[in-house]
C-alpha cells in the first residue's frame, strides 16, 4: 500500500500511509485509537471501495482496486474486525461457507459441507462441531470460526483487528499457535492490537501509525516497548491536557451502596456496592478495563439501568430519588452518553433539534416549540464549543465526529446541570477536537460543575482528572489522587492487582 | 410529490374531456379523500415515532357501529352518540398503545389482531346487518355543507390567522436577537397560503359551498400539522422516532408519548368514522375495510419513512389527495375495478421507488 489518503467530512483519517507485508511475515500495527489502523484495513479490504481514497494497492506486484470485500477476498485477502461477523443463529459449518455454499442445483449439499469444514477446523488443530450453532459458542471460539473462515477462502494476507480482546489466556495461546502455523505456511499478518507485550511476542516488524501517518517501521527485535509508546504518542501528554486551575468546593454528588443487576442473567451484578462522591469544581475519573462495569455505573446512577438496581443518591447533600432519565435531569445531572450515533444524537434532525432535545420544556414552554427562543438558546453553547457548522439548522448527521460530540455535550449544558457524567467523550474524534473537548471539560469545572469522567484511554483520566477511582469487574479496586497516580498503578487495579486502597 | 399530483391532475382532466377540474368533481373528489385524510393524518404522527397501526379500518367500523347502534336501537341522542364514536377510538388506541408500550408487544402485532378483533366485534354489535341512519343532522356530518357566505367567512378568519402568525414570527426574530424582523418577507411568505385558502372556498362555493366532511378534514389537518411542528410533544415524536435510545436518555417518556399518539389516531379514527357512516347513510358490518392500508400509503406516498423519524402531515394529506385523484379518475374513465387495484399498487411502489432514488441523489 503506497501513499494512501482518506478523508471523512472535516477528517484527513489517513495522510499518506504507506505500508509493506512480505509473505509469511507477521506485521503489527499499532498506534492509538483513532491513528488510523482499523481505516487503512478497510482500504485495503475494499470496505471503503477504490476511489474513495487515493493512493496504490499492489498484491504480488500488480496493482489491485477492490470494489468490495468480496474482491479483496478473491484476491487473497482476508479481514477480521473488531466486531464478528458471525450469524449466531447458523451453524460453525454454515457460517464458514456462507454465500459459497457447496452446492447442486441450488439445493445445498450438507454433507460436502460439513464434511469440509471439519477438514478445515482440524487442519487448524481445533476441536469444534461444525453443526454446533456459533451463538452456543464462546466469544474465543467464535473468534477461531472466524478465523477458519477467513482461511477457507484460501486467504494469503489475514488481517487481525485486535483478535484477542476478548479471549482468555488459554484462547490467546491457541489462536498464536494457530497464527504461528500459518506463518509457517507463507500466509503474511497485519495484526493489530493495543497489547503491546503480544505484538512483541509475535511479530517480525512493527509499524507504528500516528494521526493517520506512518510514524516508522521496524524490525521488532530492534524496537523496545518504551520506544514504541513514545512513537505512538508523540508528544508529551501533558500537552494536550489543560493546566488547571480549579478550586475544589463542597460535595456536589454522592452515591452509596450502589449495586446493579444484569438485565438479561438473573442474580449477576454488574455493579456491587459503589460508593463515591464528587465536589464542585472536580473531575473525577473512572477508570477501568472493557466489562468492568463503567457504563452500566453511569446508566444506573442516571435511571437508565434496564435490570435491578438499588442506590442512595445525594445530590447538594439532599437524598433523591432517580429512576428514570427525566428524575436524573430534574436533579441536575448530565449524562453525555458513550457512541454519540447509537444513544446521543438524532443524525436526521438537526443540531437545534438535537440540542435542546433535554431541555425542550424549559426552554420552549410546556407545550409549544418555539423556534427563535431555541435558537437564540442554543447559539450559545455553539459558539462557546466551537461547533463548526453553517447553523443550527444543519443536520446532526452531516457533521465531523467532534463537532457532533459538541452537540452532544452541548445538549446537555443547556439542561444547566450541577453534576456531568461524561461517557467516552472523545472517542474516535481527531485529536484538535480532542484538544477543544477537554479545555472545555476544564472550563465547567472551573466554572464549578462536579464532573464524574468514564474513558478507556488512561491517558486522558490521568491528564484530566483530579481524583481517579478504578474499577473491577464491578467493584472499585483503587482509588488515587492526581498526584499519586501513575499508569502503572492504575492498570494494577484495573486487572484486580491489588484489593481496596482508599484515599482521602 | 407536487408535481406527481400535477400530473395526475391533468391527465385526467384531459382524458376526461374537462371533467375531472370542475368544481363539482373536486368538490367530491374532497369529499372522498377526507376519510382516509383524517385516518392519514394521525397515522403519520404514528409512524413518525415509528410505530404502526393495522386496525384503523376495523376501529373505524367498530366505532361508526357503535354509533350508529347508540342512535337508533339504544335511541341515545346524537351528542352522545357522536361522543361514544369517539369515545370507543380513544380508548382502543390507549389500549393498544399500552399493550406496544408496556408489554413490549410488536405494534405490529397488536394491531394486526385488532385488525380481526375489532372487526369482529362490529358484526357481534350489529349482527351482519346494516343500521340505517334516519337523522338528518348525523347525515350530514358525511354528506352536509356549509352555506357559502359561512365558507367566505371561515376564509376571513383563515387569511387573518395566516397574516398574524407571519406578523409574530417576523418579530420575534427581532426579540431574540437573531436579526433584524423582515416584515415584507414575512408578508410575501404568508401570500401562497392565502392565495389557497381563497382559491379553495372560491372553488367550492362554485358547486355547493364547503362539504362538511372537507371541513372536518381540513380542521383535523391543521391541528395535525400544529402537533407535530409546533408543539413539544411534536418534537418528542421525531426524536422517539429518530433515535429511541437518544430520546429515552434525554429524558423523554417514551411509553406515555407513544400511548398519546395511539390515543390521537383513535380519536380522529372515531371522527373519520362519523363522516363515513354519516355519508354511506348506515353502519355496515364491512364499513372501512382496507382504509388502514390506504393510511399507511398516503403517508408513504407522502414521504414518511417506515423506519419512524421522518414524514410531515403535509406530505400526508399530499398522498391522501394522490390516491384518492386516481380513485376519482379512473372511477370517471370507467377503468374496471380490478385494473384501479392493480394500477394503485403500482404507482403506490412507483412513487416511493422514485422517492428513494431521488434521495440517494441527493
Amino acid at each position: 500500500m503506497r501513499d494512501i489518503v482518506k478523508e471523512f467530512p472535516g477528517v484527513r483519517a489517513l495522510d499518506g500511509v504507506s505500508f509493506t507485508l512480505e509473505r509469511g511475515e507477521f506485521h503489527s500495527l499499532v498506534g492509538e485509537n483513532g491513528a488510523g489502523k482499523s481505516t487503512l484495513m478497510k482500504v485495503l479490504s475494499g470496505v471503503y471501495p477504490a476511489g474513495t481514497y487515493s493512493g496504490e494497492i499492489r498484491i504480488d506486484d500488480s496493482a489491485r482496486s477492490f470494489r468490495d470485500i468480496r474482491d479483496s477476498e478473491g484476491a487473497g485477502v482476508a479481514i477480521i474486525f473488531q466486531e464478528l461477523s458471525l450469524v449466531k443463529e447458523l451453524t460453525v459449518g454454515e457460517n464458514i461457507f456462507l454465500g459459497r455454499e457447496p452446492s447442486r442445483f441450488g439445493v445445498i449439499d450438507w454433507s460436502a459441507l460439513y464434511h469440509k469444514a471439519t477438514s478445515l477446523l482440524h487442519d487448524l488443530g481445533l476441536d469444534i462441531d461444525p453443526r454446533v450453532k456459533v451463538g452456543n459458542l464462546g466469544i474465543g471460539r467464535q473468534q477461531l470460526v472466524e478465523i477458519a473462515k477467513a482461511l477457507s477462502h484460501e486467504a494469503k494476507i489475514l488481517v487481525l483487528d485486535e483478535p484477542t480482546a476478548a479471549l482468555t489466556e488459554s484462547e490467546v495461546d491457541t489462536l498464536f499457535h494457530i497464527l504461528q502455523e500459518l506463518r509457517q505456511r507463507g500466509v503474511g499478518m497485519i495484526y493489530i492490537s493495543h497489547k503491546l507485550d503480544e505484538v512483541f511476542k509475535m511479530s517480525d516488524r512493527i509499524t507504528v501509525l500516528r494521526d493517520g501517518r506512518t510514524v516508522c517501521t521496524h524490525l521488532a527485535a530492534e524496537l523496545t516497548k518504551d520506544r514504541v509508546i513514545a512513537e505512538m504518542v508523540g508528544r508529551d501528554v501533558g500537552d494536550i491536557y489543560p493546566v488547571s486551575t480549579r478550586t475544589i468546593g463542597n460535595i456536589a454528588f454522592e452515591v452509596k451502596g450502589l449495586t446493579a443487576f444484569s438485565a438479561d442473567i438473573a442474580d449477576k451484578k454488574v455493579v456491587e456496592d459503589v460508593s463515591f462522591s464528587v465536589r464542585k469544581g472536580e473531575i473525577l475519573g473512572v477508570a477501568g478495563l472493557m466489562g468492568a462495569g463503567r457504563t452500566e455505573l453511569l446508566a444506573a446512577l442516571f435511571g437508565a439501568w434496564d435490570g435491578k438496581c438499588s442506590k442512595d443518591i445525594l445530590v447538594d447533600g439532599r437524598s433523591v430519588a432517580i429512576g428514570s432519565p427525566a428524575d436524573a435531569i430534574k436533579c441536575g445531572i448530565g449524562f453525555v452518553t458513550e457512541d454519540r450515533k447509537r444513544y446521543g444524537l438524532i443524525l436526521d434532525q438537526t443540531i437545534l433539534n438535537n440540542m435542546t432535545l433535554a431541555a425542550l420544556k424549559k426552554i420552549s414552554g410546556k407545550f409549544l416549540t418555539h423556534v427563535s427562543r431555541e435558537t437564540h438558546a442554543v447559539s450559545g453553547p455553539m459558539k462557546a464549543l466551537r461547533v463548526k457548522a453553517n447553523s443550527p439548522m444543519t443536520i446532526a448527521g452531516t457533521l465531523s465526529g467532534g463537532n457532533q460530540q459538541k452537540v452532544v455535550l452541548g445538549k446537555w449544558l443547556l439542561t444547566d446541570p450541577k453534576v456531568l457524567f461524561l461517557d467516552e467523550p472523545t472517542r474516535g474524534i481527531d485529536v484538535g477536537a480532542k484538544q477543544e473537548i477537554y479545555a472545555e471539560i476544564n472550563k465547567l469545572a472551573e466554572d464549578g460543575l462536579a464532573i464524574v469522567l468514564v474513558s478507556s484511554e488512561l491517558p486522558e483520566v490521568l491528564g484530566l482528572s483530579d481524583r481517579i477511582i478504578v474499577l473491577h469487574e464491578g467493584r472499585i479496586t483503587g482509588e488515587f489522587t492526581k498526584s499519586e497516580a501513575t499508569p502503572e498503578k492504575v492498570m494494577a487495579a484495573a486487572t484486580g492487582g491489588f484489593e481496596q486502597q482508599t484515599n482521602g | 410529490m407536487i408535481a406527481v399530483l400535477a400530473i395526475i391532475w391533468m391527465y385526467f382532466h384531459w382524458a376526461t374531456d374537462s371533467i375531472f377540474l370542475t368544481p363539482r368533481n373536486l368538490s367530491n373528489l374532497m369529499t372522498q379523500m377526507s376519510v382516509t385524510g383524517i385516518l392519514a393524518v394521525g397515522m403519520l404522527m404514528l409512524i413518525v415515532s415509528a410505530n404502526i397501526d393495522l386496525s384503523v379500518g376495523s376501529v373505524l367500523g367498530f366505532a361508526g357501529g357503535i354509533a350508529a347502534y347508540s342512535l337508533t336501537t339504544l335511541g341515545h341522542g346524537l351528542p352522545a352518540s357522536i361522543l361514544f364514536a369517539v369515545i370507543v377510538g380513544i380508548a382502543i388506541g390507549v389500549f393498544q398503545g399500552s399493550l406496544t408500550a408496556y408489554l413490549n408487544i410488536p405494534a405490529f402485532i397488536v394491531t394486526l389482531g385488532g385488525l380481526l378483533a375489532w372487526r369482529g366485534a362490529v358484526k357481534w354489535l350489529i349482527g351482519g346487518n346494516t343500521v340505517p341512519i334516519s337523522d338528518d343532522t348525523f347525515k350530514s356530518i358525511g354528506q352536509g355543507n356549509l352555506q357559502t357566505s359561512v365558507g367566505w367567512i371561515l376564509a376571513g378568519l383563515a387569511i387573518a390567522f395566516v397574516i398574524v402568525l407571519a406578523y409574530r414570527s417576523a418579530r420575534s426574530v427581532k426579540e431574540y436577537g437573531l436579526g433584524e424582523a423582515n416584515y415584507g418577507a414575512a408578508m410575501l411568505k404568508a401570500v401562497v397560503p392565502i392565495g389557497g385558502i381563497v382559491a379553495f372556498i372560491w372553488v367550492m362555493n362554485s358547486y355547493q359551498g364547503v362539504p362538511i366532511p372537507v371541513l372536518i378534514f381540513v380542521a383535523v389537518a391543521l391541528l395535525g400539522a400544529f402537533i407535530t411542528t409546533s408543539t413539544t410533544f411534536g418534537r418528542y415524536l421525531y426524536a422517539i422516532g429518530g433515535n429511541s435510545e437518544a430520546a429515552r436518555l434525554s429524558g423523554i417518556n417514551i411509553k406515555l408519548n407513544v400511548i398519546k399518539v395511539y390515543a390521537i389516531l383513535g380519536a380522529f379514527t372515531g371522527i373519520a368514522a362519523l363522516i363515513f357512516t354519516g355519508r354511506v347513510g348506515s353502519a355496515a358490518p364491512d364499513a372501512g375495510v382496507l382504509k388502514e392500508l390506504d393510511a399507511i400509503a398516503a403517508c408513504v406516498i407522502g414521504g414518511a419513512s417506515l423506519m419512524g423519524g421522518r414524514g410531515t402531515v403535509f406530505g400526508a394529506c399530499l398522498g391522501a389527495l394522490i390516491m384518492a385523484s386516481l380513485d376519482n379518475g379512473m372511477s370517471l374513465l370507467n377503468v374496471r375495478d380490478f385494473m384501479q387495484d392493480i394500477i394503485k399498487g403500482s404507482i403506490l411502489v412507483a412513487a416511493v421507488g422514485l422517492d428513494m432514488f431521488g434521495r440517494k441523489q441527493g
